[in-house]
């Protein structure tokens, strides 16, 4: 406030902190009149007695003003507009700003539904991570037996569990569990009740299990695997055999073997759980009683070839009843298996499935780490797609201003600017919310796909909504607060007189939004190049045997087995086929793995552990393996039923030189190794071979190899050899499976993840892109006047598109140059966990940047050279 | 009785700006006071007097001119009005009879 008489007699002035302070205090439309009084009575009095004590008078004076009808507001004068009128007109003036500058509305809530729509699926993604396995009602007091081993100094875990070991826990341990429940592996048999044959996946297991793991009894009890020779089949299974008829006490025969009797049905267990597949449970004592070998391993240590789980007695700790159990197997298992080390331990339900890896006998995580990479790429897009919005809003704060100018001369205040700028957010991102939704209802089929999920919207679920209002409203006020809180700064004189600016360093928060969009983009885009390159790279190793046409028939009844050579010669001869053998493991894994072995020139230290194969002689021929050395086997040779064939790293491992003609004893038993094979792909494509000795099986192999005519077609063949193959063993199914389908499985994990990755490379880039988008325009908005002076002074369309882009490609190299270390970094730590990985290649980074700069260039000329092509005329002529 | 709501000092504050008239305002008014009481008034007390004069009728007010020592701030000015007149009238009325019947002797014992 002007106030001339105080510029020309300092001394002469009251204390201002007083008359701060009776402002405060004051009516507005008294302080005139109130202040005016007050000084005029300063001045007397510091001419009657001087300055100090009319100063402290003063204090006084202004205390005197502390009564209810100076305090006391005077009643607005003009009328005040409802808020819901003032409402009204903020929506209206929001709307018509939208439909004004479509291609900015769309660009605005287009980034942020997209941006919403990835948080919320990979929300829905991390909701289903971390709910696995809640679906058992014990989920916190469950938990699976696991063992660490050390052999030849390596140190490796598994939930592999000799039988005795449970009856170690019930007797010696027993008040720390609950159950303590013995199982097989899953498994699959061929189950059938009439004419109908299924095969279906389950497991051996004891009793208590339906009890145990809270399965939803649709049928019976759970006491119903108690009685002996029981099955207890999930709700589809027992659809698909009875239909609706009733099936508690139906007869099922597993394999044509044996019959046991449905004593319950089980509701399925969904998805997002470990026993997702377990589709019919037998009781344990079936197991024992028709396998041989598993009744002969029921007091034998050294089988490692079970699974238990328990469930802890209440109130008691998990991590103590793991560590008390630590030596249970290594008390009793004798001094051959103690040289292993064996260490018992459990392993909670709710590490089951985010932290399964382990390294060295120590947990390090596992899928885990892809909830918090997802999680964090989320909240980056997510952030990213904010920021934009801000952003957008903010560049086209000049347009705005003229509008802000008009409202505060009119009268508002600006508390009314704020909530007209927040509620016009508000509006948008509701707008964006929606679009949100159905985005995600589009697109979660195809996610659901790349994740191997069942995920849905959870439409019904009040927390869902929760957290997607709450959200909503969050990003509306935070990306409101900006251009609410800047525009509604502005002075209306300086606006409406033309000679408002933004400052020098209003664009700075945009240019390093801008670098760090782009080093989240530039790591994604690298690391989408590594991951795919690195599966492509397995992809192309040498597998070492010949795939295609190649399919394998899993057989757990004799029929086959027993009529073998009346089955190849009816095969051969139909001309569907050009060979055909049988093996013990599927040629996509290895089942069995022996160690006792011995040859001369051992380390008598070493653990003689390899992969053991039992084949026909024709396996080889089948296959197509290739050899290194000797010769393959052959029925010409009566001593090849003890020969050996052994692949290369088995000859490394045994330190050999000369291989072929060498003795391999196991106990009283001696193989004489007749050929040296190339190492083939069996288990894991990123992992060296393990070293393998094929043999010639005398007993019913699991697996039949069939090699198609390469002359047929797939499909014509295949239905020939089901032809023959159910005429020798009709009870069972033709189910066959293609050894490069197959093998196709084992990158499914990694594909999945160079999907997903690529997937949010691609979304980052496009919320990059507009992001830049909207600097760029708003850097061309602010240099209108000076591109228009420059064309007219002779700049030709070429120096101003340089003029405009050239900043944009020094922010996105400054990008690559802090994304290129942080990828190389982390896709190095990556490729660490595999033996065979691809390089990373100085070209990927090359080529990345390059992509990135021209994007750039593409998404920037699009409004420099619109900028550029403006006539100068239109652009001076509002001087 | 219209009297009982006028205070003393609202009284006093009443017969000021009339015999200040016609360029009565808080300060002058707050200064003659203190001159002639030899107690001191301040202006908050003055004014709020004022305000209530004012709302009872007895006073108007507009607003001056402005001086330099008031920093270029109007002042407002008072007025009596005619019910504000007959008030102070009808007060020193009662007061005059009463002083008229106190006894000469006993005014002569106070002096």
């Amino acid at each position: 406030m002007p106030c001339l008489y105080k510029q020309t007699n300092k001394t002469m002035t009251p204390p201002r902190l007083a008359d701060r302070l009776l402002r405060l205090f004051c009516a507005p439309h008294l302080h005139e009149e109130v202040l005016g009084d007050l000084h005029e009575r300063y001045v007397v009095r510091a001419k009657r007695s001087g300055v100090a004590k009319a100063r402290k008078r003063y204090w006084l004076d202004v205390a005197a003003y502390i009564r209810p009808e100076f305090i006391k507001r005077r009643p607005q004068e003009y009328p005040n507009p409802t808020n819901m009128t003032m409402l009204r007109n903020y929506l209206k003036i929001a709307f018509r700003n939208l439909a004004r500058q479509k291609g900015y509305s769309f660009i605005n809530i287009g980034g942020l539904a997209v941006g919403m729509a990835v948080a919320m699926l990979i929300g829905l993604w991390i909701y289903d991570e971390l709910t696995f396995d809640t679906y058992h009602k014990n989920y916190d007091r469950i938990a699976q037996v696991m063992q660490t081993q050390t052999i030849n100094g390596n140190t490796s875990t598994f939930a592999a569990i000799p039988i005795p070991l449970a009856a170690e826990l019930r007797t010696k341990y027993g008040d720390n569990f609950k159950h303590v429940v013995l199982s097989s592996w899953a498994e699959g048999h061929l189950l059938s009740f009439g004419n109908k044959k299924f095969w279906r996946v389950g497991n051996y297991i004891e009793p208590e299990a339906p009890d145990m793991f809270s399965l939803k009894m649709l049928k019976g009890t759970k006491s119903g695997l108690q009685e002996p020779y029981s099955i207890m089949i999930s709700e589809s299974v027992a659809r698909a055999f009875f239909g609706t008829a009733d099936p508690l006490g139906k007869l099922i025969k597993i394999d044509n073997q044996f019959a046991v009797k449905v004593t319950g049905v089980y509701e399925d267990l969904p998805y997002n759980t470990r026993f997702n597949n377990l589709e019919y449970m037998v009781p344990w004592q079936v197991n024992v009683a028709i396998r041989d070998w598993v009744k002969n391993s029921q007091q034998k240590w050294d089988n490692n070839s079970f699974q238990i789980y328990v469930q802890l007695a209440d109130k008691v700790d998990l991590d103590q009843v793991s560590a008390k159990i630590k030596d249970a197997k290594l008390a009793n298992a004798g001094k051959e298996q103690a040289k292993f080390k064996p260490e018992i331990f459990l392993q909670p339900m709710r590490n089951w499935h985010l932290y399964s890896e382990f390294k060295n006998g120590v947990n390090v995580g596992g899928q885990i780490q892809f909830v918090w990479l997802f999680g964090i790429i989320g909240v980056f897009v997510l952030l990213l797609a904010c920021i934009n919005f801000m952003n957008l809003s903010t560049a086209r704060s000049e347009k705005r201003a003229k509008e802000v100018g008009i409202r505060k001369a009119v009268g508002s205040v600006r508390m009314q600017l704020i909530s007209q700028f927040m509620s016009e957010s508000l509006l948008v991102v509701c707008i964006a919310f929606g679009l949100a939704l159905v985005l995600v209802q589009l697109i979660l089929p195809y996610f659901n796909e790349v994740a191997a999920k069942q995920m849905t919207l959870l439409w019904s679920t009040p927390v869902f909504w929760l957290l997607g209002i709450g959200f909503t409203l969050l990003t509306g006020l935070i990306a409101g607060s900006y251009p609410a809180l800047y525009l509604s700064a502005f002075q209306p004189l300086k606006v409406l007189k033309g000679t408002f600016r933004v400052g020098r360093f209003a664009s700075l928060p945009r240019q390093v939004l801008v670098v760090v969009q782009f080093t989240v983009s530039v790591t994604l885009i690298i690391g989408t190049i590594i991951v795919f390159r690195q599966i492509q790279f397995a992809k192309n190793r040498p597998i070492g045997y010949s795939r295609s046409g190649l399919l394998y028939v899993q057989t757990t009844t004799p029929e086959i087995h027993n009529h073998f050579d009346a089955f190849r010669a009816e095969l051969i001869q139909s001309g569907a086929v050009s060979e055909i053998a049988e093996s013990e493991s599927p040629l996509t894994g290895i089942w069995t793995v022996n160690g006792g072995f011995d040859w001369d020139g051992k380390d008598p230290d070493q653990q003689p552990d390899f992969a053991v194969i039992g084949v026909t002689h024709d396996f080889g021929k089948t296959i197509g393996w290739q050899f290194k050395e000797g010769r393959d086997f052959s029925k010409k040779f009566g001593t090849d039923s003890t020969a050996m064939v052994i692949n290369e790293a088995a000859a490394k491992f045994m330190g050999l030189k000369e291989p072929v003609g060498k003795i391999i004893r196991e106990g009283d038993l001696r193989y004489k190794i007749v050929g040296v094979i190339k190492d083939m792909v069996m288990e894991s494509p990123y992992e060296p071979a393990r070293q393998t000795l094929f043999y010639i099986s005398r007993f019913p192999s699991n697996f039949v190899n069939i090699r198609i005519n390469p002359n047929l077609n797939a499909s014509e063949a295949v239905s020939k050899i089901g032809a023959i193959y159910q005429k020798y063993a009709p009870s069972t199914l033709f189910d066959y499976k293609f050894a490069d389908q197959e093998y196709a499985k084992k990158f499914a994990v990694e594909e999945r993840i160079g999907t997903l990755a690529s997937f949010f490379a691609v979304l980052a880039i496009f919320i990059s892109c507009l992001g830049l988008f909207g600097l760029a325009s708003y850097v061309a908005e602010q240099r209108t006047k000076e591109i228009g002076v420059r064309k007219v002074l002779g700049a030709s369309i070429l120096n101003v598109w340089s003029l405009l882009s050239k900043d944009f490609v020094v922010l996105i190299i400054i990008a690559f140059c802090i994304a290129a270390p942080i990828a190389w970094y982390f896709l190095g730590n990556w490729l660490q966990k595999y033996q065979y990985r691809t390089e990373l290649s100085w070209w990927i980074f090359a080529g990345t940047g390059a992509g990135a700069l021209f994007i750039t260039l593409l998404t920037v000329s699009f409004q420099s050279l619109k900028a550029a092509l403006v006539n100068p005329v239109k652009s001076l002529r509002s001087e | 009785m219209r009297r009982s709501d006028l205070g003393e000092f609202e009284e006093v504050v009443l017969l000021a700006v009339a015999a200040l008239s016609p360029g009565a305002y808080s300060v002058i008014i707050a200064e003659e006071l203190e001159h002639e009481t030899g107690n001191s008034v301040s202006t908050g007390a003055v004014h709020a007097a004022l305000q209530r004069l004012e709302q009872k009728g007895y006073l108007t007010s507009h607003l001056g001119e402005a001086t330099a020592e008031r920093g270029g701030r109007r002042k407002r000015l008072f007025t009596v009005t005619a019910l504000g007149g007959r008030i102070l009238q009808d007060v020193r009325a009662v007061r005059n009879r009463l002083w008229d019947r106190i006894l000469p002797n006993i005014r002569l014992e106070w002096s």
